[in-house]
């Protein structure tokens, strides 16, 4: 196991390296100017090329990719273009964000997702499953930005129980923050919800149909028993697959969400970035992302050999 | 709607682990005043970039020679005294007493040579000024000399201005760097100190009251006068979408909304406590900028032919439905400024007439070629300008139109392209300034006709160039007045763009909770303002 665990470390090298190419290429292939951005509405064209010349970015591509390359072998993400804050300084202040928001999310989806999908596997074609399909339907049709109005409306303009916006860090108190991140985590955990109720019931489903599970119930196991020990555990793989995926997606930025509820998160960090052209912030957070998605997939990898034993590396 | 609220309650019972610890909304500091700005304090430096935004974090932390007061007109801010020479060549300023920079050092005249110096490399209306200027030399720790090589009329008038690049007064330190490069350090003399340990880019920007400023003892009026800090600190939080901007100020979790979306103005105005106000000055001009280096538009008949396609009711009708919002406007300056003038515009007020703009096209060389329009889809008001503009010129019938839509990013990068709409240049695209910014033939960059030297579109007209230079020149406001006219004829005859529509952009604060919103038109101050 550990030298699977190391070999599958020293191949995101290579992953990590071509992600970093295709990443300031494509960038700079992109139309659009920063210098052009930063010099503002009124300025003339040789304002702008005065900008241009101070950002470097008048140099040929190569020399920009060569020091590029070479801040990025030493841990240096680069400098914002508009705040000149490192980017690993915006990226710490936007993180505890991300990761608050996105477990707390998960948290709401597994919580509700799983009981849900199992009932509804359980319940086939009944009234339960037909509901909890219903309700899954409905969490994947409904636009979350259109659920967080909906909350904001009730939530916190007639009930007035919640914030509207914004984030409370941790350091301010676990209550606050999870008065801060109620609303968002509800209407983002809708999707992940629907998306994990619905892999749990056929995933349950296939597992309901084994010939272990008849003999488990033909022992007089409990339906508890049979559903919990014996087929949710083996049904898990799939579930935890899209639960890793899910959480790989929430950290690298839930960019409606988090601009409804204005959480300052990585994915709004990212699309700010994309429409000022701050190439530093956009080129320091894609491999971030890469690299959280290598390591996520490692984990669900060998999350697969605890739910699995005939699982092996 | 006590039915609603308890069957709203019964809903809510299922969130048993958020109601647990549902409490009244977030309580505020009784000293914090918490607004929502049109957009983020990302850059720190107002000389750097030409952004509002960094105006409004400028207005903050830095102070001014002069300032605008609510009528537009110059007064001293932080000069005591000034004297001009008889050929007005010579300008004499004294600093008031008391001024000192945040880390407590005194202001000094050098400090303000540097600081002029700086911004006159950047500023629209500060190069010219600058080309005008002989020399700018501090006399004494108070005193400073400004002689110009002519008369130029303008300086107290720039030196005043509210709109960006605002004039501020940096420290001599910061005032040296390249006036292309960013200054490190904010340290200003103004009344509020910025503070970089809570400063989060792209959510939240923090001052606090400087104690040591001293105010005027005028009483405010526009951005001048005293500039009394009545809060403890002032928390700008960026909140990009207006849904949740109106939500928050509704809910009473922002104090004020600099910006609020013309759609929720009525749920604004019809929440109790909620106040709704604007400065007859204040709002956009919208600009239809045509590139007159290549054909149609290198023709003056094609763009004079666009005045008799365009109408500018319909923009109004999309951008800006309230009809309390719009002016319709005819003059190149804006409407409600001292300038204001439509002369020139007589023949396009009328029903706008597609036939008389194909002939005018038709003599222009028009062959049917394609009109390449840059459509910016992710820009509020410019994504339906856009939209009602393509609507307008199909409807006229006999254009073609390339449009190709990108973001707003994209566009500011392809507008600046000299190659012809083939080779990746442009024909069209829609822009805004603000009316304040408009209101002079000087600062309205996009007005120029100086070729290469102009804005993009690269209009180009000598005789137009030489009644700007007059107007700058002109020894009296009368005398601007009338030089105003015959620029704006000389505007209509050569249509160097065509202002689409001007519309009011007022700002939203709890009148419940604060007191003493002074309203400017643009670069909202904060000072003066009480939390009650």
């Amino acid at each position: 196991m550990t030298a699977y665990i190391v070999r599958r470390l020293l191949a995101t090298i290579p992953v990590m390296v071509v992600v970093a190419m295709f990443v300031f290429l494509l960038l700079n292939l992109t139309p659009g100017d920063p210098a052009a951005v930063i010099a503002g509405d009124d300025a003339s064209p040789a304002e702008i090329e005065g900008v241009r010349r101070k950002l470097g970015l008048d140099r040929p591509l190569w020399e920009q990719f060569v020091i590029y390359a070479w801040n990025l072998a030493r841990g240096d993400l680069g400098t914002s273009i508009f705040s000149n804050l490192p980017v690993l300084t915006l990226v710490k202040q936007r993180l505890e964000p991300s990761v608050v928001l996105a477990i707390s999310t998960l948290t709401v989806a597994i919580l509700l997702a799983v009981p849900m999908g199992v009932l509804a596997a359980w319940k086939q074609r009944s009234w339960i499953d037909r509901t909890v399909m219903g309700i899954s339907v409905l969490g994947f049709a409904m636009p979350v930005f259109m659920i967080g109005y909906l909350l904001i409306y009730v939530f916190s303009i007639e009930l007035r129980w919640l914030p509207v916006q914004g984030y409370r860090p941790l350091a301010q108190g676990f209550e606050q923050t999870l008065r801060s991140i109620a609303l968002p985590s509800i209407a983002l955990g809708m999707v992940y919800m629907a998306l994990i109720a619905r892999i749990t019931r056929a995933s349950m489903l296939d597992v309901l149909n084994e010939d272990y599970i008849r003999t488990a119930r033909a022992k007089g196991v409990a339906t508890a028993g049979v559903l919990l020990r014996h087929a949710l555990k083996n049904a898990a793989v799939p579930i935890v697959t899209v639960i890793g995926i899910g959480l790989t997606l929430l950290i690298s930025g839930v960019v409606i969400t988090e601009t409804v509820f204005n959480i300052p998160g990585l994915g709004r960090l990212t699309v700010d970035a994309v429409l000022k052209r701050d190439y530093p912030i956009i080129q320091g957070l894609i491999i971030l992302f890469a690299g959280v998605k290598v390591l996520i997939n490692l984990m669900i990898d060998i999350s697969y050999t605890f739910l699995d034993p005939r699982i092996r590396y | 709607m006590v039915g609603r609220k308890s069957i709203l309650s019964a809903a809510g019972a299922a969130f048993a682990i958020v109601t647990a610890l549902a409490a009244p909304a977030l309580a505020q500091s009784g000293k914090t005043l918490r607004v929502a700005m049109h957009a983020d304090v990302r850059t720190l430096d107002p000389f750097w970039t030409t952004q509002t935004i960094a105006g409004i974090h400028g207005m903050m932390v830095y102070d001014t020679l002069f300032a605008s007061d609510h009528d537009q007109n110059p007064k001293p801010q932080m000069v005591e005294s000034w004297t001009v020479s008889a050929d007005r060549m010579v300008y004499t300023f004294v600093l008031r007493d008391g001024l000192k920079f945040h880390d407590g050092t005194p202001v000094a005249s050098r400090d303000v040579v540097a600081s002029m110096n700086r911004w006159g490399k950047r500023d629209g209306a500060g190069k010219p000024l600058m080309g005008y200027t002989k020399s700018l030399e501090a006399k004494d720790a108070k005193t400073f000399v400004w002689t110009l090589n002519e008369p130029y009329g303008l300086l107290i008038d720039i030196l005043a201005k509210t709109g960006t690049s605002v004039p501020f007064v940096m420290r001599e330190k910061e005032a040296m760097v390249d006036a292309f490069q960013q200054i490190q350090e904010v340290v200003g003399s103004g009344p509020f100190m910025f503070k970089r340990d809570e400063w989060v880019p792209g959510s939240k920007t923090v001052y606090v009251k400087n104690p040591n400023y001293v105010p005027r003892k005028e009483p405010a009026s526009g951005h001048a006068g005293g500039k009394v800090v009545k809060v403890d600190r002032v928390e700008f939080v960026w909140l990009s979408d207006p849904q949740t901007a109106q939500a928050a100020l509704v809910a009473g979790e922002i104090d004020y909304l600099e910006s609020p979306a013309v759609d929720f103005l009525p749920i604004l105005e019809a929440t109790p406590g909620i106040k709704i106000e604007s400065h007859p000055a204040m709002g956009t001009m919208g600009i239809l900028q045509l590139n007159h280096l290549h054909p149609p538009f290198n023709h003056v008949k094609a763009r004079q032919a666009m005045l008799h396609i365009v109408n500018n009711a319909d923009y109004l009708n999309t951008i800006a439905a309230d009809k309390r919002l719009q002016t319709l406007c005819y003059s190149y300056f804006g409407c409600g400024v001292t300038m204001e003038t439509d002369a020139g515009s007589e023949p396009y007020k009328s029903a706008k007439d597609y036939k008389k703009a194909e002939a005018l096209f038709r003599e222009a060389g028009y062959a049917g070629e394609p009109i390449t329009i840059l459509h910016a889809t992710d820009h509020q008001y410019i994504n339906p300008a856009n939209l009602v503009m393509i609507q307008q010129l199909r409807k006229a019938g006999f254009l073609k139109l390339d449009v190709q839509a990108m973001d707003w990013g994209s566009v500011v990068a392809r507008r600046a392209k000299k190659e012809t709409p083939a080779q990746g240049g442009w024909n069209i695209f829609i822009t805004g300034t603000t009316v304040l910014t408009s209101s002079s033939p000087v600062t309205h960059t996009s007005i120029g006709m100086g070729c290469e030297k102009a804005w993009f579109g690269w209009p180009c007209d000598a005789k137009f160039e030489q009644l700007r230079k007059e107007w700058a020149f002109a020894p009296s406001l009368e005398a601007r007045k009338k030089l105003a006219v015959d620029i704006s004829r000389r505007a209509y005859e050569q249509v160097p763009y065509i202002s689409f529509a001007q519309w009011r952009n007022p700002v939203a604060y709890r009148a419940d909770r604060i007191a003493g919103v002074i309203p400017v038109p643009s670069v909202p101050p904060m000072w003066n303002i009480e939390k009650k």
